[in-house]
């Protein structure tokens, strides 16, 4: 017994010592990235069926597409296949000159019939982003007459839409309209599937990377492309890992096993600060959380009581207080910080001058309603908040939490009174916004686009025709004051109180460099370390 | 006295009524599953396709979802697929639920097998001290194991032992299955990292992959020491009353050889059972156990299931927990025949 007893503990000791000497301090290599981060929401990296926030930033790292926002300068649209383009016949008709000498990672020449190829593929598949294309007038059967190659190096698309050209340009540059090695995959379709099954897990674009394993709910490996049309990135490998829990990834971080950790809530962002090898840099993002106000139920239906519940909340102390830093305050359904942006935020927190408006109304009792709220955080702890806040007023606030999926259903199914609501715009244009916002062309049940005012009751006849408008005009700061008047206006009668827009808050080792955020993306090519 | 033969004919002849028992129940199991799914408030449609989808897209699922069908269709035509094999697309991961369950579940085989070990080979003696000690601080010490095993948030204590071993001794891998320098490096066989590792020889892959496990299996294995211990202790203290170790006591057998030797014998039948229980429960994933360890195993993969509200992922991971039921049961049935002579 006493010698089996020692055997054991001598065995055990070995396979200790083993393994203390494989675990020590291990910093990750110098040209690899390392980043913790949550990607379960993946399910596929082929740009014609991707739609989540991982595929997204992954694909931009893996693909081009014809014009893109400058790295150096966000706000502004550059070519990125494309070297130049033109648009002609009334702004029907738009034609690209693509860069010459590009090639795919996989040695194939990039030319115009790529980007035929992939253009129709995303409206032919018919997933979800296939409504971004959709929009110029294209469909799966006449896309083919919309779209062609005039030779290897002009792309020419026509517009069935009134669009402004710089609406259009902001569709083309969303991931979904990356441009595909059309030979390579043409070789690989199965069934007429448009190679949906090859792209799922793999990438064959022109990219700075290339997505070499996608282990869902684990790792996304990618391989800088040596050949990419600007060099090959420093960072030779990018690794993304899995990390659902945020105490690991924050430890994970403080340890040197990731260079990023993306997925922290503003306390451990607080505590992480004070450490000396971690740098924390913030950046907007689009999502904007705000409370939707359906125009079935009373009193919502009375302007001055939209007007007195956007004196309700406490902007400044829920910002500061309870969300840390996660979030900044945003009243107009554009997020800062993009173009369009309307940068105003004119509702304080203000008791007296909300019971006035209520006592103008006929309701200086106050009055009670059910807020639908997704049961996670911060969507309760901010809902948790506004009821706080409005009971100075006499409004009592019941909070009904639901998981997220019934509440979405719910919602698109018009079966609330009130919503704690939160979107993130489909590409980097006001109209992303106001097509949801503000346009609700039909009111009826079976209308054929459930948009957010429609989902709220809400129909402007004026609204709809300003919102229309903007989308036509050619002149580029015209259409930019079109979408701030038409936010001031759905700001001060809208049946929505807007509340705040996130902030995302990375935390990095200190030797991570030029680690540069776009509108939907971060730029893997620019880090160094 | 019984041939090996007869003994085998014996247990063919009940696996065979025990078949279709448990085909039985995993149409039972679908059916629940299946009716509990038509019930949520949850439109099939939006959880696949999402909140901003046009109109166009969700009548297009619709139909491809086959939800313009009698819902007495729906069912007989998933059965009918199930029984060919074909669980379906998960709608949040986009793969063959079959092929999802068979990535995710080797890891939770391999951290639940460590964890029973764990369990099993130090709950077991720790229930027994306890019995034959019992009221003193032998007894106390199992107790308070036992109760920091059950009471503990597993989530917490996960937390606490990554700080410790990981975060300040250095003594083990963080979370994940694997460090990135090792990952992908031996060829995926089983999908049970270390037995994969073994298999090509890579020492270095398989104490890796070990030192990355080796928390997580000791928490799982802390939770079912703790039933394990307290369990054999119960049963224990009850052999130890009876008159055969009175009597065996009173014919001078050392005290250890009554202990160990008759009271354990006649408590084993009811032990194996506690054990094949708590491996179970262990192969259901550990939710919590896997979200502090980023461990890519069952109990995540369900859990993010429910939350999309993914009706095929959710079926067939039920039917997958179902099935590892009736397989431990069966085999306990099995190793009590060959455990307790009377029914063999």
């Amino acid at each position: 017994m006493k010698r089996r007893q020692f055997l054991a503990s001598v065995a055990a000791a070995a396979l200790f010592t083993g393994m203390a000497g494989n675990a020590a301090f291990a910093e990750t290599p110098a040209d690899t990235l390392v980043i913790a981060r949550v990607i379960d929401d993946a399910i596929s990296f082929d740009p014609a069926e991707s739609y989540e926030d991982t595929g997204t930033e992954v694909l931009h790292n893996v693909y081009e597409t014809l014009v893109g926002n400058d790295a150096s300068d966000m706000s502004k649209m550059t070519g990125l296949i494309a070297e130049s383009w033109t648009f002609s016949d009334g702004n029907k008709t738009a034609t690209f000159k693509l860069r010459s000498g590009q090639t795919f990672a996989s040695g194939n020449p990039l030319t115009a019939n790529d980007v035929v190829y992939s253009f129709t593929r995303v409206v032919k598949a018919g997933k979800s982003p296939a409504f971004l294309l959709k929009q110029f007038g294209w469909t799966a059967e006449n896309v083919d007459t919309m779209v062609k190659a005039v030779d290897d190096q002009t792309f020419e698309m026509k517009i069935g839409v009134d669009y402004a050209p710089s609406l259009v340009l902001n569709i083309l540059s969303s991931v979904n309209a990356s441009v595909v090695d059309s030979k390579t995959v043409m070789a690989n379709e199965k069934d007429g599937d448009f190679g949906l099954a090859y792209l799922k897990d793999k990438s064959e674009g022109s990219g700075p990377f290339v997505m070499k394993t996608w282990k869902p709910n684990q790792t996304i490996v990618l391989q800088s492309n040596a050949a990419y049309r600007q060099g090959e990135p420093a960072m030779k490998r990018v690794i993304l890992r899995h990390v659902p829990e945020s105490a690991s990834q924050r430890l994970l971080l403080e340890k040197g096993d990731v260079d990023i950790a993306v997925n922290l809530p503003g306390d451990q962002i607080k505590a992480l600060e004070a450490n000396p090898d971690i740098a924390v840099q913030r950046n907007n993002t689009a999502r904007n959380l705000y409370l939707g106000l359906s125009q079935t139920v009373e009193p919502f239906t009375k302007p001055k009581v939209r007007e007195a519940l956007k004196y309700l909340v406490d902007y400044k102390g829920m910002t500061e207080s309870l969300l840390k830093g996660e979030f900044t305050v945003l009243q107009s359904f554009w997020p800062a910080g993009f173009n369009a942006s309307l940068d105003e935020n004119p509702y304080t927190y203000d008791v007296e001058k909300a019971k006035a408006l209520l006592a103008e109304a006929g309701l200086k009792d106050g009055f009670s309603f059910k807020l639908s709220v997704r049961n996670v955080s911060p969507a309760i702890d901010i809902a948790q908040a506004v009821q706080q806040s409005m009971s100075a007023a006499g409004i009592k606030m019941d909070i009904v939490q639901t998981d997220q999926k019934q509440f979405i259903t719910a919602y698109r199914g018009r079966q609330f009174e009130a919503v704690l609501g939160t979107w993130e715009p489909d590409f980097a244009d006001p109209h992303a916004n106001a097509a949801t916002f503000a346009l609700n062309p039909d009111n009826g049940p079976d209308a054929g686009s459930k948009t957010v005012a429609w989902r709220n009751s809400w129909k402007d006849d004026a609204i709809n025709a300003l919102t229309q408008a903007a989308v036509k005009e050619p002149d580029e700061a015209k259409r930019t004051e079109m979408y701030k008047d038409l936010q001031r206006k759905v700001m001060a009668d809208g049946p929505y109180v807007g509340l705040v827009q996130r902030i995302r808050q990375t935390a990095m080792r200190a030797n991570v460099k030029d680690y540069t955020v776009g509108p939907a993306t971060v730029y893997y090519r620019l880090v160094r370390k | 006295m019984h041939s090996p033969a007869k003994r085998f004919y014996t247990v063919l002849r009940l696996s065979m009524g025990s078949a279709i028992s448990v085909a039985l129940t995993l149409v039972g199991l679908i059916f629940v599953t299946f009716a509990v799914g038509r019930l949520i408030p949850i439109d099939p449609v939006v959880a696949v396709i999402g909140e901003k989808a046009p109109q166009d897209v969700y009548d297009k699922v619709y139909k491809e979802l086959g939800l313009d069908r009698p819902v007495y269709e729906q069912f007989f035509s998933y059965v009918g697929k199930v029984a060919h094999g074909d669980f379906g697309t998960s709608a949040f991961t986009g793969h063959p639920v079959v092929q999802d369950l068979a990535s995710v579940f080797p890891a939770t085989l391999e951290l639940a097998t460590i964890g029973i070990l764990i369990g099993v080979l130090l709950g077991v003696p720790l229930g027994v001290i306890a019995a034959a000690n019992s009221g003193r601080w032998q007894d106390q010490l199992v107790r308070v194991l036992s109760l920091t095993g059950y009471s503990v948030p597993v989530f917490w204590l996960g937390i606490v032992l990554l700080l410790i071993f990981y975060g300040q001794l250095d003594w083990v891998a963080g979370p994940g299955r694997i460090d990135i320098a090792y990952d992908g490096l031996v060829e995926e066989w089983s999908g049970i990292l270390t037995i994969d590792a073994l298999r090509a020889g890579d020492m270095d892959v398989f104490y890796n992959a070990l030192s990355h496990m080796i928390l997580p299996a000791m928490l799982l294995g802390l939770s079912s020491l703790a039933y394990i211990a307290r369990m054999t202790r119960s049963f224990m203290l009850t052999q130890l009353s009876q008159e055969y170790v009175t009597l065996a006591r009173a014919k001078g057998a050392p005290e250890r050889t009554v202990i160990w030797r008759h009271a354990l014998k006649n408590a084993r039948v009811q032990i194996i059972t506690v054990c094949f229980l708590s491996y179970g429960f262990l192969l259901e994933g550990a939710v919590l156990t896997e979200t502090v360890f980023s461990w890519p195993g069952l109990g995540l993969y369900m859990t993010n299931a429910l939350f999309n509200a993914d009706l095929n992922a959710v079926i067939g991971g039920t039917i997958l927990i179902g099935a590892v039921f009736i397989i431990l049961n069966a085999l306990a049935d099995i190793i009590y025949r060959f455990a307790d002579p009377r029914t063999a």
